[in-house]
């Protein structure tokens, strides 16, 4: 009996630690919602989605949003194609090529990148990368996309460089024996098995990068420059839908107009994640049924 | 019956103890700050927190009750006035101090004044180089404070006529960030608060006249607003008693110190 009972207390407890981060995502996604839905009330859906002016402040108020949409677009493609390559490549050296004790060094080395706090990264980026973008393109300011892409770009490198890195080293050993075994040279085993048979892994990786910087906000704040305007260039201050929130929340009269309205960028802002989200959790789940069916 | 007797003692602290909460704008709160720490060195019964958050935030605190001071730069909205009064609050203004804001250009920028008339026609866009007002050349970059500012909102009413400013602006989030910029970028223009002048950037004069603390005072420079502790109805108690503080002659050199221009 007292067993029994133990064990249901037990049972409970552990219930209710797993059910809180659904409980936490529930009060999130509410609060999200009735604050950020009545913007609609003001604005039609369209005119919030794809108008392009934001002046939320002033007497005839306009909440268009698509600049700060396409800033946080712009920034993240830059930001991709800036870590996809570097990333890739280099969990494929260290995952393939580095001996044993140089790979115990490099892969706590690319994590500690993760754990710089975002607001250094902003501050190296606006007293670094920025003065040199600007003189290297002869531009009159060096917040732009570019400086931000970047910054990004090294924020979002732990994420892909793991990712990948457990990818590929997850592969059966037996693909690359079979390759040696026919004749197969290491380069031609790592381009033609490896990398393929890791294309899932690499994909998700590639899109939790995606949401990793798509949510980023203080650095984006710092280097972006923050002008909402659409302009087709990467070497043009832009403004993300993130850095929008932060810098004007603070200072917003609770209630009005434009308080819902950065509610709603909120509520966008978590659509898109999510969906990204989910599309890795897709791929990554036919990553495992793949394995999961060949051995 | 010992663990009794630290309850006893910590609870008649905590009843002694006088409360004071002060939330608001980021302008006003380095004045309240380093006033607070000297009140507080003063009378060491008195027990004051201090809150950032911005004009609106104080302000929505005073309406909810969360806070007995409200900073302000900015004076409150009839829509945050009509709010209030539904909440049976009375919301009391008091000047506690004078802002002026410069225009600031690059150190090296030839330019030393500027007409009310050509900066409204640069925020806008209307003017986009340089050499359209006679000054070297390059593109103009517009360098203005997130739209939800205090400061932005004191600019685009006393500088733009509340004309909208031109979407190619960097919107940035604090006036230090504003004067950093303008510091390393030749071509730029911006405005900042008359504490955050120094010696990196090149504060102009507007329709001829210095921003100082003098023009500030005697209202003679164009570019100045007042700045706000609002109170729910006449201050009274520990919130009356600080108040006059930052209105006595050491309060008000606190405002000076901290960058501002005193009322008096």
């Amino acid at each position: 009996m007292n067993r029994k009972l133990r064990e249901l207390i037990v049972k409970s407890i552990l219930l209710f630690c797993a059910s809180s981060s659904l409980i936490f995502l529930a009060g999130i996604v509410i609060v999200l919602f009735t604050q950020g839905l009545p913007i609609l009330k003001y604005v039609g859906i369209g005119e919030f989605l794809f108008g392009t002016h934001w002046y939320p402040t002033h007497e005839h108020a306009e909440f268009g949003i698509l600049p700060m949409i396409y800033g946080s677009l712009i920034i993240t493609l830059g930001a991709l194609i800036f870590a996809a390559p570097l990333g890739i490549l280099s969990a494929l050296y260290i995952a393939e090529v580095a001996p044993f004790w140089l790979k115990e060094i490099m892969k706590p080395i690319v994590e500690l990148l993760a754990c710089i706090p975002s607001v250094v990264y902003g501050l190296f980026g606006v007293l670094l990368i920025a003065p040199i973008v600007q003189k290297l393109f002869n531009l009159p300011i060096g917040l732009t996309a570019f400086s931000a892409a970047i910054i990004l770009g090294i924020m979002v490198l732990p994420t892909v460089t793991s990712i990948v890195e457990d990818a590929l080293s997850s592969i059966p050993k037996e693909y690359k024996e079979a390759a040696f075994a026919v004749g197969a040279t290491r380069w031609e085993t790592m381009t033609r098995i490896t990398l393929p048979a890791a294309a899932s892994g690499i994909s998700t990786a590639l899109i939790l990068g995606i949401g990793r910087a798509i949510g980023e906000t203080m650095a984006i704040l710092m280097v972006a420059g923050g002008s909402a305007r659409i302009v087709l260039s990467f070497l043009k201050p832009v403004r993300a839908m993130t850095s929008t929130i932060a810098a004007e929340m603070a200072e917003t009269v609770m209630g009005s107009e434009h308080y819902y309205a950065l509610f709603g960028i909120a509520i966008v802002l978590f659509i898109m994640t999510l969906c990204f989200n989910f599309i890795a959790d897709r791929i990554s789940c036919q990553f495992h049924k793949k394995f999961t069916a060949t051995r | 019956m010992r663990k009794l007797f630290i309850l006893g003692v910590i609870l008649s602290v905590g009843l002694f103890a006088q409360k004071l909460t002060i939330q608001g704008s980021t302008t006003v709160l380095p004045i309240a700050q380093y006033a607070a720490e000297v009140y507080m060195d003063n009378n060491p019964e008195a027990d004051i927190t201090i809150r950032g958050g911005g004009s609106g935030t104080g302000i929505a605190a005073l309406i909810d009750g969360a806070t007995d001071i409200a900073d302000a730069s900015r004076p409150m909205k009839t829509k945050e006035m009509k709010k209030a009064r539904e909440k049976g609050v009375n919301p009391v203004a008091n000047i506690i101090a004078r802002d002026g804001i410069a225009v600031i250009v690059h150190p090296d920028n030839s330019l030393n004044e500027i007409s009310k008339e050509d900066l409204k026609k640069i925020y806008t866009g209307e003017i986009a180089k340089w050499n359209k007002i006679g000054r070297g050349s390059g593109t103009i970059v517009v360098i203005s404070r997130d739209a939800a500012s205090g400061t932005f909102e004191t600019f685009n009413k006393l500088a733009l006529d509340k004309a909208k400013v031109t979407d190619g602006a960097l919107m940035l989030v604090s006036n230090l960030e504003v004067a950093r910029i303008v510091a390393q970028t030749p071509g730029a223009i911006g405005y900042v608060g008359l504490g955050y002048l120094s010696d990196e950037v090149k504060a102009l004069k507007a329709d001829g006249i210095i921003p100082s603390e003098e023009t500030v005072r005697n209202e003679t420079y164009p570019l100045a607003r007042p700045l706000f502790m609002y109170t729910n109805g006449s201050p009274g108690g520990l919130a009356k008693d600080f108040i006059d503080f930052i209105m006595s002659k050491q309060g008000q050199k606190i405002v000076q110190e901290a960058g501002f221009v005193p009322v008096k």
